[in-house]
């Protein structure tokens, strides 16, 4: 395939990604954003696979087999601590307008220049062979698909040189692309929308040809491995290899679990692109699919490039690649060639602009801001910025292709990766400490990275030179001065683990017993102190970050302001300045000195142009801080955070004492109720009694008054008179016997009761009632029916006044009465069915209320007292029972009462059982 | 100024026991007696003649005393046919409801028979003299 066709491909690649990023960044300017999307955010993590996983973990599984999974099961593992690590991290960034690792550590003890220099340098000289490895994957992808023999292209001029070629395209390319204009909160739209969709192109074409390697080229999976068990070191790449397979695994999860973490792109596309902490809860699981999805492939590709290429010499990283080639498969090869080119790229993209920020704002911005450099033009630092920026990624890539050039040649893909994870892993102790531990101290973890540092320099980096001959092979041999205990791969004279790990190891050990050590041993200074807080607390403070920044001395407005528009541009200097006041209305002040706050403020916004440290800085050449003492600051964060749980405190108590006065309210209103029902019932209850009473006492006088009267009239009247005071007993009678249902103090004997027996009392009671009124009476009850447990009387009282009810509504000589028992599910219902005038719907709970009668005159008759359906249910709920009714007018109503059956059947049955025992 | 026979009193309750002794005391001072033992038979023995006293119980099946003294009153205005109200209600909400309605009396139960008596007489008079 001709050069031309494949570099013009790339080219269009390229302008593809361009103007997706362009597309992105014009949609978010019309407010529809695209990186609101929680898929966008989980998918540009994947940014994690490069390269490296798309080539170089085919080499390395065609080599060692398992292990390339390790440092994908180490991410896997840390994907679910992100909710507690990386969510964390994302708020204090948010908080602190912080846009880089190194600043993260910079910030977190004290704002320091040097560890933020330190952390930059470290992760610049750690990255550097991390992109070589894709400038050497995108040059041997070339060579394999244009057929060049790599080894005399390599010979030819650096200019005319491939990868340097490929070097110098993509520094264009992400400077255009990346560093157009300054943000102030160093997000990146575009690229975060391209690097997703990289992410989806470069899994969709990996799985293609893995599928193409697994099911066209072989019959699926088990054909493979039959084919792969016949070569001679299959056994080897399947098991844990050797004494210290496992010892490797280990270090290189663990290696995995901090990359992801620290690794400047991952921390440029989790932490800095973030837009929204939920997003996390999309990519703790997304993520790691995603790795699992792209690795399905990767062991059947490395074993059928073995199988395919046994005995030639073909650079195994490239079997994805050389595989279709050799199958004639040219648009799959070139596809192929363009997932990897993206990988590549997008791993390129994301680190050197992650990086080029670290280096203006850690390297050049503290040497500049400290000189007399404030009293520039405005747009002096604007520029610098951005030109210094433009140069760091020209520098970074240069570096790189210089490390591709020297080393990286020597080396397959992977080896060079690992050495990458190794420098960013230092930074693990600083940042998981710095956010959980308070005591962590600038010195420990400036001394602990710098060691670790130094360890990696002698363990990885200086062997990988000597690998290149660029040093002598006897250091390596006999130690540095010929001392044994240095040698690079036995520090100390530990041997038999592999270099990585022993890397880890001693560089680790050192890290964090320096770390440690020295927090313990010193002390904070209170601006390292105060920093300390915020970062392990900061859920608590991150609603009021400028009132919990503790700082003292004076300031003047106009200098800030000026400092702001020195950064921000005129407008949104203004535009700040606004927006603080608008939160803080309290913080102007009439003499122009400027408020604490916004002293804070200022320097958070300048930090997320500058970095934090060169915004202390020049906040501090502005504002003249008086010296704070360590106790003061504790004295007023203690106070800020009483304050915050004071007003929670308070919130809560004025929370309970709203609920405890509605609790009160309503049951105020309960009694209210209940002592109007209680005057109802007894203005109701004084009325009944006046009615008969005025009978009687009329009939009386009469009687009185005229002793002339006829015997018959007399006879009569005294008739009455007995009836209304029955009457009147009745009705006391009862009023009592409602309020001892009402209190709970009814006390009812509950024996066995056969239903049968208290109809027919019932029954009997108002058969001649009955009769006089021309009432068909009818009983219709099973004669086997369970005893229930009940009070005689009361269940006699309850049917006495169902029957007379229904006897009053039937017409004379029509009417039927029949009452009637069935047993149904443990319980027996007893029935009342008259043919009178029915009840309305809406009257049918109504009737059971007390002297629902006499409230509604209509239905109102002499008999009752209006008490009788009331006591009825009081008496029947008291047996567990209930007691409805069911009618349609017209047709009659039916009252039905229902008692459980089943305690007493067992008891019953026990007594049988007695019974039949040893007496019979 | 008329005989007492030629009086009319209307009884109005639905209570048989009160009726009894209404009947039997009105028929005695020699007035001419009819009975309603509801709202609605009141209102038609005051359609069919007009009563020159009605005794009037308030709290009845179908339609109540009250709208009985306002049917009353609609036919014949103040001052003509004479109301005595009388209630169990003691309340003094229900009295003055029972004033407003048109009455010209209120006894409340239980009440003395001889005021009761007196009662009418009074009205009867008040009415012939006006």
């Amino acid at each position: 395939m001709s050069y031309g066709l494949v570099i013009g491909l790339s080219f269009l690649y390229l302008a593809l990604l361009f103007g997706l990023a362009y597309w992105a960044e014009k949609r978010s300017a019309a407010g529809k954003s695209l990186v609101s999307n929680s898929y966008i955010y989980a998918l540009s993590m994947a940014v994690y696979c490069t390269a490296w996983t798309y080539y170089g973990s085919v080499g390395r599984a065609a080599t060692t087999g398992l292990e390339f999974l390790a440092i994908y099961v180490g991410p896997t593992l840390m994907a679910p601590l992100w909710w507690l690590v990386l969510r964390k991290i994302i708020r204090i960034c948010k908080v602190q307008r912080i846009t880089t690792l190194a600043d993260f550590i910079a910030a977190r003890y004290g704002k320091s220049i040097a560890l933020g220099s330190v952390v930059t340098v470290i992760c610049v000289m750690g990255t550097i062979p991390y992109i070589s490895i894709q400038l050497k994957a995108i040059a041997g992808s070339l060579f394999i698909l244009t057929g060049t023999n790599g080894v005399a292209a390599t010979a030819a001029p650096f200019y005319l040189d491939v990868a340097f070629l490929v070097a110098v395209t993509l520094a264009v390319f992400t400077i255009v692309y990346g560093v157009r204009h300054l943000e102030a909160t160093e997000r990146h739209e575009g690229m975060v929308t391209a690097i997703a969709f990289e992410s989806v192109f470069k899994l969709v074409v990996f799985l293609v040809a893995g599928a193409f390697v697994t099911y066209s080229v072989f019959n699926g999976f088990d054909d493979i491995l039959q084919n792969a068990a016949q070569l001679p070191d299959f056994q080897e790449l399947m098991t844990f290899s050797g004494e210290n397979g496992f010892g490797s695994w280990f270090w290189l999860v663990l290696l995995s679990m901090l990359a992801i973490l620290f690794l400047p792109r991952q921390f440029q596309v989790a932490v800095v692109e973030n837009v929204n902490e939920q997003h996390l809860n999309k990519a703790m699981w997304l993520f790691p699919l995603y790795l699992f999805v792209i690795n399905v492939f990767v062991l059947p590709v490395a074993l059928g490039g073995n199988v395919l290429f046994a005995g030639q010499q073909v650079d195994m990283d490239m079997y994805v690649l050389a595989i279709p080639m050799s199958q004639g498969q040219d648009l799959l090869a070139v596809l192929v060639y363009l997932g990897g080119f993206s990988a590549a790229t997008s791993m390129v993209i994301v680190s050197t602009i992650a990086l080029s920020v670290m280096i203006s704002n850690n390297l050049l911005m503290p040497v500049l801001v400290a000189g007399p450099a404030k009293r520039r033009s405005s747009s002096y630092f604007q520029t610098m910025l951005l030109y210094s920026r433009r140069l760091s990624i020209l520098l970074v890539l240069l570096l790189a292709y210089l490390y591709y050039k020297l080393v990286a040649e020597h080396y397959s893909l992977v080896e060079i990766g690992l050495v990458s994870f190794v420098a960013v892993a230092q930074f693990a102790p600083a940042v998981i400490g710095g956010i959980f531990w308070k005591e962590g101290s600038r010195n420990g973890a400036l001394a602990g990275i710098v060691a670790g540092f130094l360890v990696w320099c002698y363990t990885l980096l200086v062997p990988s030179v000597v690998g290149a001959k660029l040093l002598p092979e006897s250091l390596l041999q006999e130690g540095l001065f010929g001392l044994f205990w240095l040698k690079p791969f036995a520090l100390f004279g530990l041997e038999g683990m592999d270099y990585i790990s022993h890397t880890m190891f001693w560089s680790m050990f050192l890290n964090i017993g320096l770390y440690v050590g020295l927090s313990l041993l010193g002390q904070q200074t209170s601006k390292e102190r105060n920093q300390a807080e915020v970062f392990v607390d900061i859920f608590k403070y991150s609603a009021a970050v400028e009132s919990s920044i503790v700082w003292k001395g004076t300031a003047y407005l106009p200098d800030i302001r000026s400092l702001l528009s020195n950064f921000l541009g005129e407008q949104r200097a203004q535009e700040a300045l606004e927006a603080f006041y608008e939160q803080y209305p309290g913080a102007a002040s009439a003499d122009g000195r400027a408020d604490p706050r916004l002293v804070t403020y200022a320097e958070t916004l300048l930090a997320g142009v500058i970095g934090s440290s060169s915004a202390h800085i020049l906040l501090g050449s502005v504002a003249k801080a008086e010296e704070i003492s360590l106790d003061e600051v504790l004295d007023i964060l203690k106070e800020s955070q009483q304050l915050i749980s004071m007003n929670k405190e308070l919130r809560q108590t004025s929370l309970e004492l709203q609920q405890a006065t509605a609790q009160l309210q309503a049951s105020n209103q309960r009694l209210q109720e209940a002592d109007e029902l209680k005057d109802e019932f007894l203005t109701t209850v004084t009325h009944e009694l006046r009615t008969p009473l005025t009978s009687i006492r009329a009939l009386s006088e009469i009687l009185y008054d005229n002793p002339e009267l006829e015997r018959e009239e007399q006879q009569a009247f005294l008739k009455t008179i007995v009836t209304e005071t029955e009457r009147l007993g009745r009705l006391i009678a009862q009023v009592l016997d409602l309020e001892r249902f009402d209190l709970g103090r009814q006390g009812l004997q509950l024996q066995p009761v056969h239903l049968p027996e208290v109809v027919a009392e019932a029954v009997a009671a108002l058969q001649q009632l009955a009769h006089e009124k021309q009432v068909a009476l009818v009983v219709n009850m099973p004669p086997a029916l369970p005893p229930v447990p009940a009070n005689y009387d009361r269940l006699v009282q309850v049917l006495v006044n169902l029957i007379s009810n229904a006897l009053k509504f039937c017409s004379s000589g029509s009417g039927k009465i029949v009452v009637s028992g069935v047993l149904r599910a443990g319980t027996i219902q007893l029935s009342v069915a008259d043919n009178g005038k029915g009840i309305a719907l809406a009257d049918q709970q109504q009737i059971f209320d007390k002297f629902y009668q006499a409230r509604h005159q209509t239905t109102r008759k002499p008999e009752g007292t209006g008490l009788g359906l009331t006591i009825s249910k009081k008496i029947i709920e008291s047996h567990q029972g209930r007691l409805w009714v069911e009618s349609e007018p017209g047709q009659g109503a039916t009252f039905v009462f229902e008692l459980p059956v089943a305690a007493v059947q067992q008891e019953q049955e026990q007594v049988q059982t007695g019974l039949e025992g040893p007496f019979h | 100024m008329k005989e007492n026979g030629e009086i009319k009193v209307l009884i109005v309750d639905d209570e048989p026991g009160i009726l009894m002794p209404l009947e039997f005391l009105m028929r005695k001072s020699g007035y001419q007696v009819y009975i309603a033992r509801n709202g609605t038979e009141a209102k038609e023995s005051i359609d069919q003649e007009l009563p020159q006293v009605v005794v009037l119980d308030l709290m009845m099946p179908d339609v109540d005393g009250y709208e009985v003294c306002r049917y009353l009153r609609r036919k014949t205005g103040m001052g003509q046919a004479k109301v005595i109200v009388i209630s169990a209600k003691t309340k003094e909400e229900d009295i003055r409801k029972a004033y407003e309605a048109g009455a010209d009396a209120y006894m409340p139960k239980p009440f003395s028979t001889r005021v009761l008596v007196e009662k009418v007489k009074q009205l009867v008079d008040h009415e012939a003299e006006s």
